[in-house]
């Protein structure tokens, strides 16, 4: 059809010139912006089939003249804009509007530079594909540990929750593919459930710009990203495998992509990932194995003006915990801090036991787009979740099969977003957001629920603008308002109720029934009003020089494990009780950052400070003594809190093969209230890092690393006496001392082979822990009973195809 | 003829992702809502010492559990000098009606449980008179010897998953603690 075309074309072409009857339509056009609708200067217009030119005016108008009756094929090109072809049937004079995009980035793939940043005003760091390929059998929170400010609270080494600038859980932000995590990781030993080998690039957001995603970042936001592809016909994959010696594990993931010129794609990835015991320097760490299972899919329609995409992924993870850890009394607590190594070390297994957590996580979105012409983008993303978490202790008889915590959360919401683009110096993005969220405590566990039932209804909205005010220099202000409600169902123990915490003068209108045995029904309700800002200046200077400013009003509603847990943990032989008086949480935060992006020679200098007033942390209040024996009770409470620090990293070449990276973190968090340091706050840490790349020969790469932990020496003294029964006498029990300063080294190597026509294999060998040191971290909520992992010895395998 | 494909490839897609949701959707429990009653709960923790017609009973009882209002000791005498009584240990659920015997539970995993005795009242001694399957001790039986007249602690320890055997030191066996109380005892 096209063939047979093209000739009558060539023929028509041919007798245009030698007959001149009918040819004297005239084809007017003008060529406009899509977002502006201003006109465009200096478009070349190309009639492919008669091969005739012209370019557009000032006005972005252009004719052509003496053209014959039938279908004329034209091509737009315009400097930074996407090449533009329309097919046209003329047999009159006609005139027509043509809209140019120079958006290119949003159409094609991304072509990423070094310093590309989701928001050009905004403190941020991003982790690319490579380096989330280096952890493609590790989770989340080591991957962002390679970033300055960023470290990580863990329960041994599989559970590992991501903290920036010293703020965890629900002051972090973890948006995945566009969606706001929510996976239950309210505790300590929660992780976010996320396969990071499904995501193309994550950015860390320390600074202002996380409003569009919730008013709660006092932290900050981690933005996990999928790669957007090209708009044509391929088929490509890749397959990655990793061992190691360590763990005696790895995993294996492949991703296979098909994209069509048409605009469709679609991709698919699966990942398997299984460890046995871990092992420290001198001993097995008995029940620290992992088995994981993650799979996504994705697939969808883009084109300029409009476009969906659709996404689902599932992560099922099963982390062993050490069992050593579970304890039964705050003497068995003393007994393992006092003694060397964990009580129980066995041979090498992969099989999981309890203690463990078992946890499920569904996620599924679909986004749609449409553009409208000297307008905006409008979009509208559905998506929900379902996070199912069950975690098994050592229990006796017939419960041992039982989850003594079985939860499911399911989290929907609606997200209608409008980005205007229209004018040239300002963009607006603004948007509003609808969130129902239930908790189920699913019966049958033969405990009372941590978390009690619960249903939250949140809704938001926000506006953000980004305004050029020269060539250098962008600000960007934000403002967003949010209201939440909360409503559970809890039975509390009557004395709890009415004399230990005066819930029952306080709260008189939760009580929803009559007193039953011990327990008292009640119906806990809140809602909130929540206010949030943020302020962000960008300048850039000569020798690539740039200088970022930020502020953020943050608020955050308490989580239900503030107000509602009320347990027995056996891994810390504690009782945690979360208040019904705990009430909001508002931080102002200042961030400023000097960065210098060059290959040569670069650096990025980070100061930043928050206070937050009404901080709500878990400390230890008093000790109770139960049918086990004595444990320390556990209490949230706000105070008033301060953190403060600076991130350096510092980039250099050395020469055309070698260069050098080095990073420094300085910290520290005061509780102004009672005038001692915060809990749990990182250490001042730095690492080194010399690299020799040879790109001639097979991308040879050879790094050696060193990161050091400085030992805390700012911590609250929580330290306690108790009375052991066996020794008849009063016992220290030191829960607050930290461990000592600690040097990791590592080496990692790797090439690249050319395998067939389009195919590449990248081979990786890399050693951890390279001396065998034995270590304690003091963000290791397991540092009481295990040293942390010994040497490891991992070689990765990557086809690309 | 891509094209076709592509919408074939979505279709097929979408009959997926959809079924996916339905059958994530379905929820595989029956959830009735209501609130979990503690069945691993033992609130109450009875020893009772006995020589003929000389019965001591010493009596742990936290009938609300963790939490709550503490729990109370009741020692219902003194034990007399000299004197040898056979004890045996009673672990109770009384939140439920009638109250659950957890010593049988103990019993049925004897090989993965040990109670300790211990005492500073000097010349009192407590030996176990039972074993679990393995033939190590288990401690639901004892037998209790006095000395001269004193007064002072008797604890009573239970623990899981303990070292089997040891040296008849709750430290040495290791383990999780399930139940550890202290009574106060004067023998005269």
């Amino acid at each position: 059809m096209q063939r047979l075309f093209f000739l009558c074309a060539f023929l028509y072409c041919i007798s245009t010139n030698t007959t001149a009857q009918d040819c004297n339509i005239t084809f007017k056009g003008r060529i406009i912006d899509f977002h502006d609708k201003t006109p465009i200067y200096g478009a070349s217009i190309f009639v492919l089939n008669l091969n005739r030119y012209t370019t557009s005016d000032i006005d972005g108008v252009f004719e052509i003249n003496n053209l014959c009756k039938g279908r004329i094929i034209i091509e737009i090109k315009h400097l930074s804009c996407d090449t533009k072809q329309i097919t046209i049937d003329i047999n009159k004079n006609i005139s027509e509007d043509i809209f140019l995009e120079h958006h290119l980035e949003e159409l094609n793939e991304v072509i990423l530079k070094a310093s590309t940043k989701t928001e050009q005003s905004s403190v941020e760091q991003s982790i690319k594909k490579a380096v989330i390929e280096q952890f493609t059998d590790k989770s989340l929170g080591d991957a962002l540990k390679t970033i300055s400010g960023v470290s990580a609270l863990s329960t041994g080494n599989s559970i590992v929750k991501p903290m920036i600038h010293g703020l965890h859980s629900s002051r972090l932000l973890i948006i995945n593919n566009n969606v706001r995590m929510y996976d239950q990781e309210w505790g300590d030993e929660h992780a976010p459930n996320i396969d990071i080998n499904a995501s193309d690039r994550i950015d860390v957001i320390k600074g202002a710009n996380t409003l569009k995603y919730g008013s709660d970042a006092i932290g900050g936001l981690i933005l996990l990203r999928p790669k957007k592809y090209a708009i044509k016909d391929s088929l490509f994959g890749s397959t990655l495998t990793s061992f190691n010696s360590n763990g005696l594990g790895g995993n294996l993931n492949s991703e296979i992509i098909k994209t069509y010129k048409s605009g469709y794609y679609t991709k698919i990835q699966m990942n398997y990932k299984q460890f046995g015991d871990f092992e420290a320097p001198n001993y097995n760490l008995t029940n620290s194995g992992i088995k994981s299972l993650n799979g996504s899919v994705q697939f969808g329609y883009n084109s300029f003006e409009k476009g969906f995409d659709a996404y689902y992924s599932y992560v099922n993870n099963e982390f062993g915990i050490l069992q050593s850890s579970h304890i039964g009394n705050v003497n068995d607590l003393v007994n393992a801090i006092n003694s060397e190594q964990p009580r129980i070390i066995e041979d090498f297994s992969y099989t999981i036991n309890a203690p463990k957590q078992s946890i499920v996580h569904h996620l599924a979105k679909i986004e749609a787009y449409k553009r409208y012409k000297g307008f905006g983008k409008l979009t509208v993303q559905y998506d929900f979740q379902i996070n199912r978490r069950k975690e098994f202790d050592l229990r006796r008889g017939g419960l041992k099969n039982t989850p003594v915590i079985d939860l499911r959360l399911f989290t929907t919401s609606i997200q209608p977003n409008l980005q205007i683009d229209y004018f040239d110096d300002l963009k607006i993005n603004t948007g509003l957001l609808f969130r129902y969220q239930q908790n189920d405590a699913i019966s049958g566990t033969g405990t009372s629920p941590l978390i009690p039932d619960f249903d939250k209804f949140d809704a938001g909205i926000y506006a953000i603008g980004n305004y050029n005010l020269s060539e250098t220099t962008e600000i960007s202000a934000g403002f967003r308002y949010d209201f939440s409600d909360i409503n559970a169902r809890k039975e509390y123990n009557v004395t709890d109720w009415q004399e230990t915490y005066n819930y029952d003068e306080l709260f008189p209108e939760f009580e929803n029934g009559d007193i039953s045995g011990t327990d008292i029904p009640t119906n806990p309700r809140f809602t909130y009003h929540n206010i949030s800002a943020s302020l962000g200046l960008s300048k850039k200077f000569d020798n690539n020089m740039q200088l970022l400013a930020n502020y953020g009003l943050a608020s955050r509603v308490p989580n239900p494990s503030e107000l509602f847990s009320d347990g027995l943990h056996h891994s810390a032989a504690r009782i945690e009780t979360g208040l019904l008086t705990i009430g909001k949480e508002i931080a102002n935060k200042f961030v400023l950052s000097l960065e210098k992006n060059n290959n040569d020679f670069g650096f990025i200098i980070s100061p930043y400070y928050k206070h937050i007033n009404g901080f709500t942390q878990l400390i230890p209040i008093g000790i109770t003594t139960t049918i086990r024996g004595a444990f320390p009770v556990w209490e949230y409470n706000q105070v008033a809190a301060q953190i403060f620090g600076i991130d350096i990293d510092v980039n250099k070449k050395i020469s055309t093969n070698f260069s050098y990276s080095g990073s420094l973190s300085l910290l520290q968090g005061d509780n102004l209230t009672d005038d001692i340091p915060l809990i749990h706050m990182p250490a001042a840490n730095f690492s080194n890092r010399v690299s020799y790349i040879n790109a001639n020969l097979n991308q040879l790469t050879i790094r050696l690393s060193q990161k050091t932990i400085l030992q805390q020496n700012s911590y609250p003294d929580y330290n306690f006496f108790t009375y052991n029964a066996t020794l008849q006498e009063n016992v220290f029990v030191d829960i607050s001392s930290t461990p000592p300063s600690y040097s990791l080294f590592g080496l990692h190597t790797s090439a690249v082979f050319k395998l067939f026509n389009k195919g590449s294999l990248k081979l990786e060998f890399n050693i951890e822990n390279m001396f065998n040191v034995s270590y304690r971290e003091h963000l290791n909520r397991l540092r009481y009973f295990t040293d942390d992992l010994g040497r490891n010895y991992n070689l990765k395998l990557k086809i690309n195809y | 003829m891509k094209i076709t494909n592509a919408i074939k490839t979505t279709r097929l897609l979408a009959l997926l992702f959809i079924s996916v949701l339905t059958f994530t959707a379905c929820s595989d429990d029956d959830d009735d809502h209501g609130y979990d009653s503690e069945e691993e709960l033992i609130t109450t923790v009875r020893y009772t010492l006995t020589n003929g017609n000389n019965i001591v009973t010493l009596t742990f009882s936290d009938p609300d559990g963790e939490g709550g209002n503490d729990g109370t000791y009741t020692v219902s005498g003194n034990l007399t000098t000299n004197l040898t009584y056979t004890g045996v240990i009673e672990l109770l659920n009384e939140t439920e009606s009638p109250a659950e015997d957890i010593t049988e539970e103990v019993k049925a995993e004897a090989d993965e449980h040990e109670f300790f005795y211990n005492s500073n009242v000097s010349g009192l001694a407590i030996t176990k008179t039972d074993t679990d399957g393995n033939g190590n001790p288990l401690g639901i039986e004892t037998s209790l010897t006095t000395g001269s007249a004193g007064s002072g602690t008797l604890t009573v320890i239970l623990k899981h998953e303990p070292k089997k055997p040891n040296n008849d030191t709750s430290a040495d066996a290791g383990g999780s603690t399930d139940v550890e109380v202290v009574f106060n005892i004067t023998v005269q």
